[in-house]
């Protein structure tokens, strides 16, 4: 059964490091997701699987069988383009059964393979028509189909969803991933969107710059983010500025701009010091706000500086004291509306917080996503 | 902005003067390119008794006709099995070589057709390859017109098929390899089927060029071999219109149903994809295999093509390096009088008929590109201007010096200009209405959205947007016109450089003059297409 094992896989273009020295480990079964902005090396690694391309170095391993030198036709993978790349000139019927014909199955199995699969994407009654006759959705789960057809038991999805309306697209994402746990396949998914990943995947990898950043459940990754771009990339988070103030084995004091001190609870990983640079990350439903203002303990004054209707929820942007900008949403039901202008205390527990040093280059260069 | 632009933006919005433009490119290609060699036909049409009336007349014509067409059709199938292999190993290689071998996929091209008969005789005659061998190894005949044409219509279909290959989704490839097929089935299953037009493209151009082929034809083709070009131009000298009028008859009307029922049926044809042979192609796909039939293809290349063709350059090197030839001939004196005066008229020519076919043709490119006048309008004038492309120039040549005789008041390059013209037009039109077809519309409306009247749009839209395919296809209708030699021998007593080439080869002039003559003539046009492709280069980038 397919497990998928990336040993220190590398791969460049030119000068550009596509994918730097990455080890994962897909498990059998697994619904795993590789998660970055684009250029992030995630499709590249995908290829690297599939055989399209081949590793400067390292070693991929697929069912236990090292594979760098065979070829794409015999891992026995299933690839789902991002164009679906269903072939123009044959019909559904002839695309989904492309697999079994050019493996040599005998027509009769491949044949009841064919209207399995079709019957699986309920698309049976489509088999003449040809893919420029088929809408996005449609061609989507044609292609899906074909690579099942052909055998396979690892499934590599490279942005499957990005070519298909909002609507569709949702439906979808919960229909693939449904299929492949009641296959049992391994299934390796592309994307960039960080809400598609947490719907469907039972672990995700965060990717930057051809490196993996973490991996982990959806949960972890939103709990507890290594580092800062994880933390913004997976859901939302607010981020206030400061200097370590003071630290000790239990909490760390962080000094915001104007002298305003907050503290969190000290369960970094990283080796901070007194004095240093540093970035707390909040989630925007961590964080509390009053109407009447209070000092005490992690609470900071800020002044309403935008709000927007957005139906479920209103959404404030909220300038506080230091000078930091945070953004909330909160249940548009409760009537109780803040107004622009309007002055309010922001608070938030200790052990929510996340504290991470001041990436060297910068803030926003960081989290850039471009 | 100049006042004259002003004026001429202004006049564009003016629909009737658009049509009246595009409706004058139409009737100037129906009177001047069209019905001309219909009518020349027609005039002669009485004369054609003279061959039903004698048996043997007419199974030598049926003969030469037969001959024309399976040596074009045999010709453009090896085109297609050679060529194919050498296009994906330029399309596909990793070495750094290929981009050299790629330029020297061109040379034939630059080489004008004359000369390269004049080569190929020389270098499978006792003075070439033969001479390892001690005896003629292929005497003039068949089987050399056969290597000839194969040389001078390979580089068509490699550079479609390269281009082909270039821009091609390689994701329906990889598609078909993670499915499970070997890189040969995925080739022969989803590539090669997708890629169709492109080879119906390529091989209808190297039809066309094979079966209008005839100087170079005329300097291998022996005493025994004759085909319709060469019946023509037998009968031609004779004076004898009847044969000449009912092989151009036949041959012309041939070829377009031959063009059209490619162009119709082509499409419609399917490549067995169904079949699969598993364990079979699989071991065809093997790095062995796979490295043999790459050595096959450079090995063709390069004996059969590259070398054949550039082999007429010895002889102008042992002229330049040795004797009086050079200085003979920089002089001007003896025959070098006449050969600098037919390089002067074959590149006058060349330029006058690239420039006005870019006039007449331009709204014409639009009118097909837009649909002007209606989808099936603009299918039908599609087709239209694709005829000449297929039409044997020397039938086309000599049904226009049976028309363009009526017109005694004519100077006598008027009929030669009409003829390459005809020749040339397909050329310029193809390859703008490809490029216009190319540019998304929407570019166009957001332009005339933001205050652009026609013109103006035209200007600096549609023109910026396509220079390059404008200068490529002058650049084909250039190469075309100056190469032409088998209309050119018909319509009109004028010698143009390849003509007079020709003219050399059946007078036994000695091989330094001839090889010095051909040099020159690759020369020239080799500089003025390196300097045209300098322009080029950037190719269409958007």
């Amino acid at each position: 059964m397919p497990d998928v094992r990336l040993v220190n896989v590398t791969k460049t273009y030119g000068k550009i490091v596509a994918v730097d020295n990455v080890s994962i480990h897909v498990h059998d079964k697994e619904y795993f997701a590789l998660l970055g902005p684009s250029g992030c090396g995630k499709t590249t690694l995908l290829r690297l699987i599939a055989g399209l391309i081949k590793p400067d170095k390292g070693e991929i391993y697929i069912g236990n069988r090292l594979v760098n030198d065979v070829p794409p036709e015999d891992r026995d993978v299933g690839f789902v383009f991002q164009t679906f790349a269903l072939f123009p000139h044959m019909d559904v019927w002839d695309n989904v059964i492309y697999g079994p014909r050019v493996k040599g199955f005998d027509m009769k199995k491949a044949k009841r393979i064919g209207h399995e699969v079709l019957e699986m994407v309920r698309l049976h009654e489509r088999l003449d028509a040809f893919p420029n006759e088929l809408s996005g959705g449609m061609m989507q789960r044609i292609a899906v189909a074909r690579a099942l057809a052909a055998g396979a038991k690892l499934l590599l999805l490279d942005e499957p969803l990005g070519q298909l309306d909002a609507k569709v697209r949702n439906e979808l994402r919960y229909e693939i991933r449904k299929m492949t746990k009641d296959l049992g396949l391994t299934a390796i998914h592309v994307t960039h969107d960080q809400a598609e990943a947490m719907a469907i995947s039972d672990r995700i990898a965060v990717m930057k710059k051809g490196k993996i950043l973490q991996v982990g459940t959806p949960e972890e990754l939103y709990m507890n983010p290594k580092s800062i771009f994880v933390a913004h990339f997976i859901g939302e988070s607010n981020f206030l500025e400061g200097y370590v103030a003071e630290i000790n084995d239990k909490t760390i004091t962080v000094e915001l701009r104007n002298g305003i001190k907050v503290e969190t609870i000290n369960k970094t990983t990283e080796e901070l010091k007194k004095g240093e640079r540093v970035v707390i990350a909040l989630r925007p439903e961590t964080l509390k706000v009053q109407r009447e203002i209070r000092k005490g303990k992690n609470a900071v004054l800020g002044v309403i500086e935008r709000m927007t209707f957005e139906g479920t929820n209103v959404r404030y942007e909220i300038r506080l004291e230091n000078e930091d900008l945070v953004i909330l949403t909160r249940p548009s039901l409760t009537g109780k509306w803040y107004k622009i202008g309007e002055k309010v205390t922001v608070s938030f527990p200790s052990e929510k917080a996340h504290i991470f040093t001041y990436p060297k280059v910068g803030l926003r260069e960081e989290l850039a996503v471009e | 902005m100049p006042e004259i632009i002003k004026v001429l933006d202004k006049l564009s919005a003016k629909r009737s003067l658009r049509n009246t433009i595009y409706l004058s490119s139409i009737i100037i290609f129906f009177t001047l390119i069209l019905i001309p060699p219909i009518l020349g036909v027609i005039m002669k049409w009485g004369e054609m008794e003279q061959v039903l009336s004698q048996p043997k007349l007419m199974s030598e014509a049926l003969n030469a006709i037969g001959n024309s067409l399976w040596v074009a059709i045999f010709v453009s199938v090896i085109d297609l099995a050679a060529g194919i292999p050498m296009a994906w190993l330029i399309a596909r290689g990793k070495s750094k070589w290929l981009n050299v071998i790629d330029t020297f996929v061109d040379i034939p091209f630059i080489v004008p057709t004359a000369t390269l008969g004049y080569s190929l005789l020389l270098f499978w005659s006792e003075d070439g390859l033969s001479s390892l061998f001690g005896k003629s190894l292929i005497s003039p005949g068949w089987l050399l017109v056969i290597l000839l044409h194969f040389t001078f219509s390979y580089p068509v279909v490699t550079r479609v098929m390269v281009g082909a290959l270039l821009d091609y989704k390689l994701e329906y490839e990889q598609a078909s390899r993670t499915l499970g097929a070997s890189p040969l089935t995925a080739a022969r299953t989803v590539t090669l089927p997708i890629l169709k037009p492109s080879m119906i493209a390529s091989f209808i151009l190297a039809f066309a060029r094979s079966i209008s082929e005839t100087g170079a034809t005329m300097m291998v083709a022996g005493t025994a071999f004759i085909n319709g070009p060469l019946f023509i131009k037998k009968y031609h000298d004779l004076n004898q219109n009847g044969p000449l009028v009912f092989v151009s008859f036949i041959l012309i009307v041939i070829a377009s149903l031959i063009f059209i029922t490619i162009k119709l049926l082509g499409p419609r044809l399917k490549l067995p994809v169904r079949k699969v042979w598993p364990n079979a192609e699989r071991k065809l796909s093997s790095s062995g295999v796979t490295a043999s039939r790459n050595g096959l293809a450079l090995l063709i290349f390069f004996a059969l093509i590259l070398i054949p063709s550039l082999f007429v350059a010895f002889p102008a090197f042992k002229a330049i390096f040795g004797g009086t030839t050079l200085s003979q001939a920089l002089s001007g004196s003896g025959v070098w009088r006449e050969y600098w005066q037919s390089i002067i008229l074959t590149y006058f020519l060349g330029g006058i008929v690239t420039l006005i076919n870019m006039i007449i043709g331009l709204p014409m490119a639009i009118a097909i590109a837009r649909k002007t006048f209606g989808e099936l309008p603009s299918i039908i004038l599609d087709v239209l201007v694709n005829i000449p492309l297929v039409v044997p120039s020397v039938a086309l040549g000599a049904s226009l010096s049976i028309f363009w005789k009526n017109f005694g008041f004519l100077p006598e390059m008027g009929p030669l200009i009409f003829a390459h013209m005809a020749i040339t037009y397909p050329y310029f039109v193809r390859s703008m209405s490809a490029a216009i077809e190319r540019i998304n519309v929407n570019l166009e409306e957001a332009a005339r959205t933001l205050g652009a009247k026609p013109f103006a749009v035209f200007r600096t839209i549609v023109f910026p947007l396509t220079k390059y395919s404008m200068l490529s296809g002058a650049i084909m209708v250039f190469t075309r016109s100056v190469s032409e030699t088998g209309a050119t021998m018909v319509v009109s007593n004028l010698v143009t450089a390849p003509v007079l080439l020709v003219n050399w080869v059946k007078s036994g002039v000695p091989t330094t003059i001839l090889g010095l003559g051909c040099g020159f003539l690759i020369l020239f046009s080799f500089i003025i297409l390196l300097i045209l492709r300098l322009i080029v280069r950037g190719r269409e980038v958007y």
